[in-house]
Formats: structure tokens, sequence, C-alpha cells
């Protein structure tokens, strides 16, 4: 084993930090442990389950297949960096909006594998919606409810950008 | 003013949980805390012949080992908290850490705390266990067969209980038109909360208080049974749950775990952190089910059923859950006769001791497994003798001027309208119409299939009285406080425990509704054996038959006092104070008021009080029901099977329930959506696989299959509200609905697609491989 600890330096939610880890540190290990961002959520260990989902590079990740290494300079974003109670993000509007979330614990991961999709399928089909949701694995809302809400953000997010184009 | 309850309102608790301010056990930090990793048996039987630590010791990092025999004699046994009088009970000693012999894949041999979680499993590797295996089974018909490894020396047969409800003669049977028999077995699932188990210990040595953060759906069984375990006295043990990510039954379990890692924080004086791995959760988590039922059923050819004998093997695993006992015995076993004027119906429960984890309450908790029982046979008996399984539902349904009903095994079902949701079932599929596009169909080769299932669930746990006689230990009454701050704001202090199920909105609607304060001017403290002075926790979908209630009861006693005060302010008698809105005003002089904020002010300064009268407004309620309450519904699924591939898709699924009074529709139904996507995710895709020998092979979500997003269309689903007379609400349990309906409904539809091949028969879950094997086989299958 590799003891030998590393610089790992990345943008989290806009704000440059850097620490010193084990090479082997796990990135959600790094965000949750090291930088106090404990919004993401581990629930397996063999990238199933998908609420540790981060956007790495823009792009939704499971934090807990990349070392922190690998993500050495690039930007993350967690569900701390979208918005905040007082100005919720159109996903978090609508995750609470449509009751897409019981316990809390995937839906971090939910909303950022979302945030990814519906900027690839800006107005998706409920069926394009649950296919995805295919690395989300949420166990209280039988998913109905997370379909809605997703399709409910697409809605205010497209009207948004419809508003502003007119601006 | 409209009332709040029956309204659509959004969940208080979600603010926080989508901006990721919630505080989950595992987002906890506190200085010097300590990591720690359990050292489980990989072998499903073996004797633990010597333990070497000393590599693990000299780990940098490590602080302490624990194995057994350390333990031997400081921590108790994990007692059952379920004993059914009558069931000749073997209950055997599960240690905290086996001490001799390990009894299945997960039984934790030790213990390493290190100063980081790395570390800590690091450290865990480096434990060399010298076993001497043993003969294992994991079969629960299997074990109880002469000649079977015998589990523990005192227990002859594996048979941990023997527990016989009702009663069924041979003649019964002989006698009648129509006898039939089958096999209704439901495979062991895992719960699956998306938080694993999770615990955090913190001894003060100073004070010599012990604060347990544990994911539990009970924290209050958990701080008296721990009590026990750990001979810590319980008023020192203070156990608090944080933001839990569901527990669907996996959180009642009082485990070796939580004692462990309490008894290391005591030992260390530092507090101690563990969480389970997924794959630790799929070896030593309770699981669900693992139910063998050979049911006997007797009928009339005109559809009439006449008498029910069932034979139920359940697995209970190698150590008894918490609730394990209750589940196959009274759950299952009294509830034989489900919605249905049956005479006669007597379930005989094997108990069975294997080589494989416990076996505890999971969502339903024996509701889902009797309902899947009949609720199949009722099918199989109406393809037997030609009829529309919906008329035999109808013939042998307990009709709504029945209630209170009995049943055959003497529950007593508080109010049901049992046709009124099959109709609106059938009108909302628009069954007549399917049946005939299902014949279409078979002409062109495609079959689609339509099951129904109309359940009755025991819900809404209950009477203690009831607790009492069927050997449960505890209560199940449930206590609220009420306590209005001077300002007239208030917090309402309750013993159930949520994870998900969003207590905090339905309750405050409940309270406002009585107070007429506003909604924000209403919190809640939950998962708290300080805060809360006692209460039972969350299962059995008793929170607001039960907690709700109790709530609504307190807060009564708070206007009441509140209307005393008035009257002496107001100078008027008691009964001529009006309160409505929040203000309370006198009779026939709307002039003469007092706001509840002036009364609550009036009341905490305590300068002007009735002759007697105590200062302050706080009140606090302990509710115990007359009855448990009886939620109850139809659903119908619609399949297609492709008989090429055996893949199975679902068309459509219907579900009408009825859970009394609903107080937040879009809860409610969350719950139902919850419930169908864990009972259809039984009947197709989910199980627990041993082998023979209790190896586990299904160790993560990559061998377990979860239900996902795209495995479901739409559900339609309405609610009809027949209200409950046992609470002030008229409000029944919603939470397991879903999953009782769904296992039968959805297994019956893919037996009805496939029943012109001559299938009779598959075991769940109903995966392609195997229904394509029972086509390949047609009628020889069954």
């Amino acid at each position: 084993m590799n003891n030998e600890l590393v610089n790992v330096s990345i943008t989290l939610n806009g704000e440059k930090v850097s620490a010193e880890v084990e090479p082997r540190m796990l990135l959600i290990h790094f965000i949750r442990d090291i930088m106090n961002a404990t919004g993401s959520h581990i629930g397996c260990d063999t990238s199933q389950c998908g609420n540790c989902t981060i956007l790495v590079d823009g792009r939704s990740t499971k934090s807990c297949t990349v070392l922190a290494v690998h993500a050495d300079e690039t930007e993350v974003i967690t569900v701390e960096g979208i918005g905040t109670t007082e100005n919720l993000h159109p996903i978090q509007k609508a995750f609470w909006e449509e009751h897409g979330l019981q316990c809390g614990y995937c839906t971090p991961g939910a909303m950022m594998a979302s945030i990814d999709f519906l900027s690839q399928n800006p107005d998706p089909t409920d069926d394009e919606i649950r296919e995805g949701l295919d690395g989300i694995i949420c166990r209280c809302t039988g998913y109905e409810f997370i379909v809605n809400a997703v399709r409910s953000a697409a809605k205010m997010m497209n009207d948004d950008s419809a508003v502003k184009g007119e601006v | 003013m409209e009332k709040m309850v029956g309204q659509r309102i959004k969940r208080k608790e979600d603010p926080k949980l989508i901006t990721g301010n919630g505080m989950y056990l595992d987002d906890m930090k506190i200085p010097g805390l300590l990591h720690a990793s359990i050292v489980r048996s990989p072998h499903p039987h073996a004797n633990i012949v010597s333990i070497d630590k000393e590599k693990a010791l000299k780990h940098p990092g490590v602080v302490a080992v624990y194995t057994g025999k350390d333990l031997e004699g400081k921590i108790n046994p994990v007692p059952t908290s379920w004993k059914v009088p009558g069931m000749d009970l073997i209950e055997t000693k599960q240690y905290p850490l086996a001490i001799n012999t390990a009894r299945y894949v997960g039984d934790g041999v030790a213990m390493v705390v290190a100063d980081s979680k790395y570390t800590a499993r690091d450290a865990a590797e480096l434990i060399e266990v010298d076993y001497e295996v043993l003969p294992s089974i994991a079969n629960q018909k299997e074990a109880r067969k002469d000649g079977a490894p015998q589990i523990y020396d005192e227990v002859p047969g594996n048979v941990a209980f023997k527990y016989v409800a009702g009663e069924v003669t041979d003649e019964d049977l002989e006698n009648a038109e129509v006898v039939m028999k089958g096999s209704y077995n439901t495979q062991r699932v895992a719960p699956s909360p998306m938080e694993t188990r999770n615990s955090l210990a913190q001894y003060n040595p100073g004070s010599g208080d012990l604060k347990l953060y544990v994911g539990s759906q009970n924290p209050h069984i958990h701080r008296m049974v721990l009590s026990e375990v750990l001979n810590f006295p319980e008023h020192k043990l203070h156990v608090k749950v944080a933001d839990m990510g569901g527990g669907f039954g996996g959180k009642i379990g009082v485990y070796p775990d939580e004692a462990l890692v309490s008894y290391a924080s005591m030992d260390l004086k530092r507090p101690v952190k563990w969480v389970e791995t997924r794959n630790e959760h799929f070896q030593s988590a309770n699981a669900g089910r693992d139910m063998m039922v050979d049911l006997e059923l007797a009928g009339t050819k005109d559809g009439k059923i006449t008498a029910l004998r069932a034979v139920n093997h359940a697995n209970i695993g190698a150590y008894l859950a918490t609730f394990g006992p209750g589940n196959p015995t009274i759950d299952f076993g009294l509830m034989l006769s489900g919605a249905y004027k049956i005479e006669k119906a007597q379930c005989t429960t094997y108990g069975m001791y294997t080589n494989t984890m416990s076996v505890d309450s999971y969502r339903g908790a024996g509701k889902p497994e009797v309902t899947f029982m009949l609720e199949r046979a009722v099918d199989d008996f109406a393809r037997k003798i030609n009829m529309d399984p919906i008329e035999v539902r109808r013939i042998n349904f307990a009709s709504k001027e029945e209630f209170p009903f009995t049943n055959a095994q003497g529950l007593i079902y508080d109010s049901g309208d049992y046709v009124k949701a099959l109709d609106r079932a059938v009108e909302k599929s628009d069954y007549h119409a399917l049946r005939q596009k299902q014949e279409e169909l078979r002409e062109e080769g495609r079959y689609i299939g339509i099951g129904i299932s109309s359940y009755v669930e025991l819900s809404g746990f209950g009477p203690s009285a009831v607790a009492g006689a069927i050997g449960f230990q505890g209560g199940i009454w449930e206590n609220s406080t009420v306590r209005v701050h001077p300002g007239g704001t208030v917090t309402v202090y309750t013993g159930t425990s949520p994870h998900g199920q969003g207590h905090d909105t339905t309750f405050s609607q409940i309270v406002k509704d009585k107070l007429g304060i506003p909604y924000e001017d209403i919190n809640f403290v939950f998962n708290d054996t300080r805060a809360v002075s006692m209460g039972w926790g969350t299962y059995g979908s008793r929170s607001l038959a039960v907690g709700g209630n109790a709530v609504g009861l307190a807060t009564d006693k708070v206007v009441e006092k509140g209307r005393r005060i008035a009257a002496h302010l107001l100078e008027a008698e008691v009964e001529d104070i009006e309160f409505e809105e929040g203000v309370y005003s006198v009779r026939d002089d709307n002039s003469r008021r007092k706001t509840f904020q002036e009364i609550a002010k009036a009341a905490n300064f305590a300068w002007s009080l009735p002759e007697g009268m105590e200062p302050g407004l706080e009140e606090q309620t302990f509710f115990d029901p007359s009855n448990f309450t009886y939620p109850f519904g139809t659903h119908i699924a619609v399949v297609e099977v492709d008989i090429e591939t055996g893949e199975i898709e679902i068309l459509r699924y219907i579900a009408v329930d009825d859970s009394g009074k609903i107080v937040n529709p879009t809860v409610a139904e969350g719950q139902i959506l919850g419930g169908i996507a864990q009972g259809v995710g039984q009947a197709l895709w989910e199980g627990v696989q041993y082998d023979e020998k209790g190896q586990l092979q299904s160790g993560s979500f990559m061998d377990y299959a979860m239900p996902k997003a795209n495995f479901f269309p739409k559900i339609e689903m309405e609610f009809t509200e027949t209200l409950s007379p046992v609470n002030q609400l008229g409000s029944k349990g919603v939470a397991e609905s879903g999953t009782t309906g769904s296992i039968a409904a959805a297994a019956n539809a893919v037996m009805d697609a496939l029943a012109p091949l001559g299938v009779k028969h598959i075991e769940l879950p109903l995966k392609p491989e195997k229904v394509w094997r029972a086509i390949q086989k047609g009628g020889a299958e069954s």
C-alpha cells in the first residue's frame, strides 16, 4: 500500500480547495470527510445506487467510483452548489413540489443526475426520464413522483430560458 | 377557513433535504471520533478455533480489537422482543460477537476500532480467524428433515417454535365439494433502505451518560433492549436518531452491532462510529419474508370458500430477530382468511433455525406473505371452478353491514367496504374490456394477463392489552406532549420515529386545524429518548393511526386549558367560551376575545389564572387505541409476457386503497407508490440467494435486483375512504398497503397470462429465465 500523500485540488461549488490525501481515497470521501460537504451520500459499494452522484466538469459522475486524485484540477458541483433554500434550483423546487423525495437520502444524487440528464435532453418524454434515471436507486418513492419532478423541472427550466430569450 | 387535514400540503421536511442540509448519522463528526469495522464469518456454520489479532493490533492507528471471548460476561446476548404465548419458543443466545461458533455468513467474530475508517478496514483484513467448518443448511423445510445439520444442540430438528392458530379438521376438507392444494412461497428479500445501518456511541466518563445515535425506527425500544444487553441503566442511556435514510422494517431490530459500538465507546472512553457497507447489509441486516406455505382450500362449486388450512415453514435465520417470532404466527397466521368470510381457518407455523441471517419485519411483515398466499389461491380456485376471479372475491367478501367483523381466527376488523374498492378498481381498469382484449390478443399469439389482489391488513399497532396477549414485549400505545411557548408558538413531542414518512408535515396539519395558529408556528421533536418521554416507534403502519391521534388528543387538552384561562380573563363561564381560528371569544359577544397567543402568554406568566390552576400551557396524552385498524383495497395489474424470452412488461397497474381518513393525499400516494414498487419488486425481480449450505450469493446490488424507474408504468391510483371508528381522525395505516396488495396482483397477472399454456405455478421472483423454462415445460411444471 502506498501511504505517501498526494495533493488534490478541485474547485468545489465555485471555491478552490485542496488537501493532501492518500492516493486511494475515493472522491466521495474527499468531498464528505475532508471538505465537509456531506450532502452527497453513499448507498452502496458497487456503483449501482447513484446516491453519490455529483457533477464533475459538468457531467454526472458517481463519486464513489472515482479516486480523488482522478478529479484533481476539475470543477465539482454537489447539491450544496446548485441552490439555497432562499433561491432553489428548478430541480430542487420540482422535487419539493412534486413530492419527489421521502427519506431524502438518494435525493441529492437523483437531482444531480437529473440536472445532467436535462442538459442533454431538455424536453424529455416520461419514458426518456425513466431511462435517464437508470443510474439511481430510490427505495422510498417507487420513482413516479421523481419522474414528475424531472418533468416539472424541465418545464420550469424551459420556461425560464424562454423568458431569458425574450429579454 | 378550510381545514388543513385532507389537503395536499408541501412537506416541511424537504427544504433541508433538497439543499444538502440534512444531517444523517455518517455526516456527524465528533472530536476524538474512532471508527469501527466488524470482521464477519465467511462460513455459514463454523467453530471458531482461534483468532489471531496481533497483526491488527500492531497496525498504526488501531486502538482496539475485540473478539467474542474478550466480551464474554461483559455484554449480554441480544434477545428477541416477541414471544407468543403457547409457541414453546426455544430462544438461543445471540452474543454480540460469536464466542465459539459462527452460525451464518456475516455473523460477527471480531471488531476493530481505529482512528479512521480506512485504517479500521485495513486492520480488519489482518485478523486471522481459524475456523472448523461445520455442516450447514439454508432451507427451512430441509432443516426440519431427519438427518439435517443441527444448528444448536439444544434445538432438536432446528424447530425454534411451533404455533397453531385456529382449527380445521380433516373432515372439513374431505366433505367439501372442491378441495385444492398449493404451495405459495414468498422468497427472502432484503429491505434495503438506501442508508445502511449505522451507530455512533459517545460515552461521557464524567457524567456516566451514554449517548447513542443509531439507525432505528424505534429509539425507545432500542434504549429498553440495549439497557439490558449492556447492563446499563435506561435513564443514563440517551438514544437518538439522526435524519435517517429509510428503514422498511430493517431498522426495527436491535442488533449486535450497536451494542458493540456502545461497549467500545465505554471501554475506550471515546466516541465510536460504525457504518455498515452495502455488502455487510446483505450479510447482516435482518431480511424479510422467507415463508414456505402449503395451503389446503375447501370450497363449493359455486365459488364459496369454506375452509383454509395452512402450514407455514418460516425461516427465522440463525438467531431470533427482535420481532422475528411474531410475523409468521400473528401477522400471517391470524390473517389467513383476509377480506373473506370463511368459516374455518387454521395456520400451523414452524419457526425454523437455519444458517442464514435472521428474518424480521419487512414492509407489511406477514401480511404481504399471507395476502400473496390467499390471493394466488383464490385465483387458482376460480380457475378450477371456472369462475371469474372478480366474482369469487365478491361472493366471499365480508360485507360492509357485518362490521365490526370477526374473522375466522378471532381478529375483529374495525370497518370496511371491500366491494366498493373492488368495484372502483374494476371500473377504473375497465376490467371487462381488458378481458375481451386479452382474448383478442391471444388469437394473435400475444399473452397478456390480468391479476387481481384484494387485501386487508392488520395495521395501526395497536391496543397494548392485545400486545400483551400476543407476547409482544412492550406496549403499543403512543404519547404526545404539546408545549406552548410564551409567544404562542408550539413544540410537539411524540414517540413515533419518522424517516421519510412525512410526520412533521401531516402531524402539523392536525395541530394547525385544532389551534388555528400559523402552520409555521408548529414544530415537532421526534427520535429522541430524552426529549420524548416514551414511545414505541414507527412500524406496523401505526404512526398516524396511533401517534397522529395522540398528537390530536394532546392538542385538544391544550385547547381546553386555554378555554378555562380565557373564561377567567374574560369573566365568562367556561361553557360560553368558543374557540375558532385561534381566537377564544364569548358566545354572543365577539368583542370579548383573547387570541391563542394572548392565552399562551397569560398561562406562562401566570399573573392571573383560575383558582387552583397550575401555570404553563403544556399537555400530554397517552393514547392506547381500542383496536388495530384494517386498511384494505383492490389492486389490478396488467402484464404482457413475451413467451419467446419470458420477459414481463407491466402494461398497467391500478390501485384502489382505503386507509380511512387521508390527512395529506400527496404523502399518502407517495406511501402507496413506494409500497407497490417493493411488492412488485418481490414478485418479479428481488431475491436474497443462499446456496443450499447457506453461502450468500447475493451480496451486492450487482446480484440483487433492485427495482429501477424504467421497470414501472405510471400507477393509476385512488383512495376510497371508509373511516375507522377506533381513533379520532378515522385514519388507518397506509404505508404497508401498497406492498401487501401488489405481490399477488403482479404474480396473478403473470399466471393469468400463462394459463392457456398450461403453466400453473412458478416460484417468485418471476424472472424471465424461470418464466421461459416454465413455458417450455408447459403443464409439466405444475
